[in-house]
């Protein structure tokens, strides 16, 4: 039987309700560019599953005209990783922000992480608590001064990246609200990709934190942002003048012709590479260390899903099984007649 | 079997308790009891008990782990209030369980664990074997350790292994005392080591035999005891169930029947992960058992599984209750299907883990934020964890709402005899799914039985969102209207309520209007059926009512309740139950029985307790 082909636009994918983000937030972005890339991926409308917890980012569900469930704080990886086990056919996409996915769901994001099975995560990082109006989230910087830390924020942030990294994630990338085509496209290979794919998406809350990415993200820091590409050199900055090397353990920021560095002497991005430790240089990147930030897909290492081996269980099991059905289970074992 | 030179006293049941150290094997030692007899056709209720700890400090009295065994040849309601024989493989167990033993009985010791250490590390001030302490019982302090490895010499074992078969031996002592055969426990040793361990196999039967044979040539007891009486179980094929093996296969069973795939996400806690394990054993059903990475994730995967269309299941116990509230609240504002089964420990807090209680039926009925009705049944019986689970799931599914199954411990690690059932007679499940083309389709538009239609991810043409916020009573959409959050309350409320259309009627035991009505739920109902009918036969007006559904309760409880002088609710806790009554039918008055030991009712003192009520003016 031919598959029945749809051509669907964008439009096919937004609903009737009204977005209630704040006039300017990046999650606009997003939301279109999720929207504008659906069409492109080879999943009917009806498997489309999207299922977000609580925050700014996780009212999304309600703007896409997909299945789609609002759930509860922190839990959302863990309702969708329920949704895709009972239905490995669907495209199950959760949506997060670093809130609700490294503060109250820390716990079910590092075992999804682990666990692999095919989800994909768009985790929404604008390194404050947007919703409750101004408290410092698990990604905001080092002494920076919210509602709830009027002297300055005073523990470590996570690194989203740096987390999937330990985890031994499968997949990594990292876009952002004002690049709507990259972010497209990155959607796309998080699709593609079987297995969970985190992709954090910095993006700006005009209200609370505005312009905290602008170093990484405003379109005059070229030399602060740096598209990787599998098998392509790591080249930056306006002109592509720029490269990373590897200097002992470190990476380091060369310009090409400066002190004889040549393209040959800028690191090839290798995403598929199974050790995570220049992964987790790359994810760190951009730190107080004069280096750009890393967009782009940072890991993509192939394995065997959850539900991959779950259903090769499964089918073992089915072979070797002794029982054909439920009646020959009951009466299995020792049993007795009362006459 | 035994000589016919010996003669025999008949009895028509006994109460048989192995207890020893939590290494001794006493668990093995009572199934294999329990097995052999129902096999010969006699009823029984099992219990096992056993410290929380793996291995606790052995030969202490917190390490001492028995199991209780309750045999007749006539119907067997309870695990049994005291013990008919004693088998105490220590002395820690023998003092740990002295006092659950019938006055004049038998108690059978290992006499070689009754050295200076021994009664040091049980912290017993003198050697009970020694003097007059137990000159109330027939005692046989037999040498089995000693005895056991004597049999086992040539066998070319070290001193220890020939030990750990010791518990074979007193085995095959009491199965010479109750004439039972041994070759239900041969061909399970046979089967359990025959092919890796042979050797293990062979001395353990070598020892089960010399056990036996040391019985009959010490006679252990004048005579030995046959078991007779008039059979009362229904005619059929039986099998022995565990409640929590039962709760399992009430859910398979509950899955064949509606077509849909369980889906099982828990996190383990005792005494509730048998069920968890069980599943996990038959993916061949399409059961898919997910251990999740805690509580919370077990129920949330479950309400994902259950928005795309599963038979969905979690499992645990009070604490991880606890945990799952919000989840639980968010699968009732959803009105998606959801059966989470809690095998109830004593609390609160971590409180008693491995000891039986009923004083979660508080957190089950109430313990969410906002209104939040959900339907809450209870099982009975080992047996009937499989029709409790069953329907349960079958009300999930059909009502489109969270059930909250409440089993006990004492439930879920009993065992009791199963009429087997046959997958044709159970009633059909049929979930309000709504398929690719209905027309003008609205996420929550009710049926006559006010429940929404089940449309689930991959149906052509019936996307749509559902939350955790409030929903508009048509479209679901979100919805901040006054009016309608009132409107959706209620509508929730009452959909709950509706169930009672469609339970059976609460029915009676015993006289069915009198003096006095006994009230009980869930795990205890064998206790208090025993007493009833003790209580009838001796000539009192009583009557028993036992509950299984709790909300909503069944339609005819009001009329049961005017029938009688007086009525006492019976529980495990100190008065929910009680209390819920007192709610729903504040007319009456309601007196109470309460006990938290962590430990079921014994018949005796629900006895003497009822006839103080009547007794009372």
């Amino acid at each position: 039987m031919e598959l029945e082909k749809v051509k669907y636009t964008y439009k096919d994918f937004s609903s009737d309700q009204e977005v209630k983000w704040c006039p300017g937030c990046g999650d606009y972005a997003i939301l279109n560019a999720v929207q504008k890339a659906m069409p492109e991926m080879p999943v009917k409308k009806e498997d489309f599953v999207f299922i977000s917890g609580i925050g700014c980012s996780s009212r999304f569900p309600y703007y896409m005209n997909t299945y789609g469930f609002h759930s509860i704080h922190g839990r959302g990886l863990a309702i969708a990783t329920g949704t895709k086990l009972a239905n490995p056919n669907l495209s199950v996409w959760q949506i997060t922000g670093d809130g609700d996915a490294l503060a109250i769901g820390g716990n079910h994001f590092i075992h999804a992480v682990r666990r692999n099975v095919d989800l994909n995560v768009i985790l929404f990082n604008n390194e404050i608590y947007g919703l409750t109006k101004g408290q410092f989230s698990p990604t905001t910087k080092l002494g920076m001064k919210t509602k709830t830390s009027p002297e300055g924020q005073i523990q470590n942030p996570f690194n989203p990246g740096e987390l999937v990294m330990g985890a031994k994630g499968r997949f990594f990338a990292r876009v952002m609200d004002k690049k709507p085509k990259h972010m497209k496209q990155i959607f796309i290979e998080a699709e593609k990709f079987k297995g969970t794919s985190v992709v954090e998406a910095l993006t700006n809350c005009v209200i609370f934190n505005d312009k905290i990415h602008d170093q990484f993200t405003h379109k005059t820091n070229q030399q602060n942002m740096l598209f990787v590409e599998h098998g392509k050199p790591m080249l930056f900055g306006s002109e592509k003048q720029y490269g990373l090397m590897l200097h002992g353990f470190k990476l380091i920021k060369v310009e090409l012709g400066v002190n004889h560095v040549t393209i040959d002497d800028i690191l090839v991005h290798d995403a598929h590479v199974e050790e995570t430790g220049l992964g987790i240089m790359l994810v760190n990147a951009g730190m107080n260390d004069g280096l750009p930030r890393v967009f782009g897909v940072i890991r993509a290492v192939q394995e065997d899903t959850f539900e991959v081996r779950m259903q090769a269980q499964v089918d073992s099991v089915r072979e070797n099984t002794k029982y054909n059905n439920l009646d020959d289970l009951f009466a299995s074992g020792e049993t007795w007649e009362i006459k | 079997m035994s000589s016919d030179t010996i003669t025999s006293t008949e009895v028509e049941e006994v109460v048989i308790k192995f207890a020893g150290d939590s290494g001794d094997g006493m668990q093995l030692t009572g199934t294999q009891f329990s097995g052999t007899s129902a096999l010969l056709g006699n009823d029984l209720a099992t219990f096992p008990d056993y410290p929380a700890e793996i291995r606790a400090p052995q030969g202490t009295v917190s390490g001492v782990s028995g199991f209780q065994v309750h045999i007749g040849g006539t119907d067997i309601q309870t695990p049994g209030d005291y013990a008919d024989v004693l088998v105490a493989m220590n002395p820690a167990a023998l003092k740990a369980n002295i006092k659950w033993i019938k006055a004049s009985k038998t108690i059978i010791v290992d006499a070689d664990s009754f050295t200076k250490k021994d009664l040091e590390k049980a912290e017993c001030d003198h050697n009970p074997l020694i003097g007059d302490t137990l000159d109330a019982y027939k005692v046989i302090k037999a040498p089995i350790t000693t005895l056991t490895k004597e049999a086992l010499k040539g066998l070319g074992l070290d001193a220890k292994t020939m030990a750990r078969s010791k518990n074979m031996f007193t085995l095959g002592m009491v199965y010479w005392m109750f004439s039972r055969p041994l070759d239900y426990t041969e061909k399970f040793l046979e089967q359990k080591f025959g092919k890796k361990l042979p050797l293990v196999a062979q001395a353990n039967i070598k020892a089960l035999k010399a056990g036996r044979n040391y019985a009959s040539t010490i006679e252990a007891i004048p005579n030995q005891i046959k078991i007779t009486g008039t059979q009362t179980l229904e005619k059929g094929t039986y099998r022995n169930v565990m409640g929590n093996q039962a709760t399992a296969w009430g859910i398979l069973a509950a899955s064949a029947k509606s077509g849909r795939d369980v889906f099982l996400g828990s996190y383990p806690i005792t005494p509730a992960t048998e069920i968890l394990q069980e599943v996990a054993k038959h993916k061949h059903f399409g059961a898919k058992a997910f251990q999740a990475e805690d509580e919370i994730a077990g129920i949330a995967s479950t309400i994902g599984a259950s928005f795309a269309g599963s038979l969905p299941v979690t499992t645990t116990s009070g604490p991880g209750l606890a945990l799952k509230g919000e989840a639980l609240g968010l699968a009732v504002m959803t009105e998606l299907p959801l059966l989470v089964v809690n095998v109830q420990r004593g609390g609160p807090s971590t409180g008693l883990p491995t000891k039986t209680e009923q004083s979660d039926l508080m957190q089950a009925l109430y313990g969410r934020n906002g209104e939040s009705p959900v339907a809450v049944i209870a099982a009975s019986s080992p047996a009937d964890c499989f029709d409790y689970s069953f329907h349960a799931s079958k009300i999930a599914l059909e009502h489109m709402t969270p059930v909250i199954l409440l089993t006990d411990g004492y439930l879920g690690n009993g065992s009791a005899p199963w009429k087997i059932k046959k997958m044709d007679e159970l009633p059909e499940i049929v979930p309000p799914l709504v398929g690719a083309g209905a027309e003008n389709w609205k996420p929550y538009a009710r049926n006559e039985k006010l429940v929404r239609e089940w449309a689930i991810p991959g149906t052509k043409g019936l996307e749509h969102r559902i939350g955790g916020l409030e929903k508009d009573s048509e479209s679901g959409n979100v919805s901040h209207v006054p009016e309608n959050h009132q409107k959706m309350t209620e509508v929730r409320a009452a959909k709950v309520a509706k169930i009672a259309d469609y339970l059976p009627e609460l029915q009676v035991e015993g006289d069915k209007e009198g003096d006095l009505l006994v009230i009980g739920w869930g795990g205890t109902k064998g206790s208090l059926l025993s007493a009833v009918r003790d209580m009838k036969e001796e000539g009192k007006s009583i009557g028993l009512a036992h509950f299984n559904y709790i909300n909503p309760l069944q339609r005819n409880v009001k009329d049961i309740l005017g029938k009688y002088k007086k009525i006492i609710v019976a529980e495990l806790n100190l008065g929910q139950f009680a209390n819920y009554l007192r709610i729903n039918f504040p007319e009456f008055e309601y007196k109470q029985y309460n006990k938290v030991q962590g430990l079921p009712f014994t018949v005796i003192e629900l006895k003497d307790e009822f006839n103080k009520v009547l007794n009372q003016n």
